[in-house]
């Protein structure tokens, strides 16, 4: 099987049609699995309470926010430097989920910050930049979508996004020296990690269900974008297979 | 080449005063602002001096930036200094260089009278003009490829603001934390260090991306 073949919009159009439940049912399942666990099986927390399961959504939404837009930008870029279609229309795809994404982490860590720090929103380092992500990727959305020719949004999103990725940590970081105040990381790849077993097992299903929904999600709205662009060839692609 | 351009660029500018003039008169009209919105009160205004004055450069500097690629664009020179044999990142260099001159130089060297306004004594105001002499040529620099990639798109001036500022945040942080750092007594050396980072990180990948942008969009 030629694997190349599916770099074509219309090759991969059925393809991702038939993608789709693979990943949207288990996505399904594994939230229904994360937020049980996480309303009643984890153990409330001996000094935030109750409000501390806000993290089961606050933390995998503010993964894949920032780690879509790394994999939005290296889409980009593919598409830009092997002029692949499919690759730069997966970059937009992709950009609407990852600005979601980032909403609902300023959104469910606004929830979280009142109860336990007492206020909705302070300038701390990761809050404010994880707030500049999100403009960057209104940047990127709102570039592409005033310009009518769609090969050279596809191009000019790809600079601004390979531009964006540089600066993200420059800005990480000059924001981190600027003002720091939220709870440092409690998980890391090499130490133990200081959190309760089922917690940490229930935010782990939680990413793993946002992470599907998101591929289910890029799919549908990748199928939308190769429709408008190239829709004879689609629907044909569709009727043969 | 690169005289050539920066040599055109000032000529052309010099026939338009009025532009340059505008944007200075915007910047000082800005900074006059606060004041009168936050209150007289001198310790409160010495406090947000430093941030006023930049964030007031990084908004004059999106006035210019329009004009940067779009009348030469317009009128069909760019395609043909695009066409010549000479490296599009020297053209570019040229460009956002005359740009700075005549844009910004002139709010930084205005910059020093609004800092005395804002009561500041004449070692911050010196720290203050070092900033704004190492930041705003990358304000230039970066903001090129929002430029670029807006050239001739609706809106494009509203659109330059939203793909640009983000990107100037370090900037101000650095630029604003120099001057912060001066009034309360520490040292601005190590954000005027990173600024001068940023500057010469700018001054190398900047006109490439720009040049890569007018590409794009010149086709």
């Amino acid at each position: 099987m030629n694997l190349y073949k599916y770099a074509s919009p219309i090759n991969f159009y059925p393809l991702a049609g038939k993608l789709i439940p693979w990943f949207a049912i288990p996505s399904a399942l594994l939230f229904a699995v994360g937020l049980f666990m996480g309303f009643f099986i984890a153990p409330s927390d001996f000094q935030q309470g109750d409000a501390y399961r806000i993290i089961f959504i606050h933390v995998p939404a503010a993964w894949l926010g920032m780690f879509l837009y790394v994999l939005m930008a290296i889409y980009a870029g593919v598409g830009w430097a092997f002029n692949a279609r499919l690759a730069s229309m997966m970059a937009s795809s992709i950009s609407i989920t990852g600005a979601m994404f980032t909403f609902l982490s300023l959104v469910s860590g606004a929830f979280w910050g009142k109860p336990t720090w007492g206020t909705w929103w302070v300038w701390d380092a990761r809050m404010t930049s994880t707030l500049i992500l999100l403009f960057l990727y209104i940047g990127f959305i709102s570039l592409q979508s005033s310009i009518d020719d769609a090969r050279r949004a596809d191009r000019a999103g790809a600079v601004l996004a390979l531009v964006g990725v540089i600066n993200v940590p420059i800005i990480y970081f000059s924001v981190q020296w600027w003002n720091t105040l939220h709870q440092g990381a409690t998980i890391r790849i090499l130490q133990k990690p200081t959190i309760h077993g089922s917690m940490l097992w229930s935010m782990l299903i939680m990413l793993a269900a946002c992470w599907l929904y998101s591929v289910a999600v890029v799919l549908v709205r990748l199928r939308c974008t190769i429709l408008e662009r190239e829709q004879n060839a689609a629907r044909f692609a569709e009727a043969t297979v | 080449m690169l005289r050539w351009i920066v040599w055109r660029d000032l000529m052309l500018a010099w026939r338009r005063r009025a532009d340059a003039l505008s944007t200075l008169f915007f910047f000082v009209i800005v900074v006059s602002l606060f004041p009168l919105g936050i209150g007289p009160e001198a310790e409160l205004l010495r406090s947000v001096a430093p941030g006023v004055v930049w964030v007031a450069a990084l908004l004059a500097s999106m006035l210019s930036l329009g004009r940067l690629f779009a009348n030469d664009y317009q009128d069909g020179t760019l395609e043909q200094i695009m066409m010549t044999p000479q490296p599009l990142y020297l053209i570019v260099l040229g460009k956002v260089a005359a740009q700075w001159l005549t844009s910004e130089l002139p709010l930084v060297c205005i910059a020093p009278l609004l800092g005395v306004q804002f009561g500041l004594s004449n070692k911050t105001v010196g720290v203050l003009l070092i900033t704004l002499l190492l930041g705003t040529p990358v304000l230039s620099l970066i903001g090129s490829i929002g430029a670029a990639l807006t050239l001739g798109l609706r809106s494009s001036s509203v659109l330059i603001s939203i793909l640009v500022l983000p990107l100037y945040i370090p900037i101000l942080i650095f630029g604003a934390g120099a001057v912060e750092a001066e009034i309360i007594g520490m040292t601005a050396a190590s954000h005027i260090y990173l600024l001068g980072a940023v500057f010469v990180l700018a001054l190398i990948f900047a006109p490439w991306a720009t040049a890569a942008a007018l590409k794009i969009s010149v086709e």
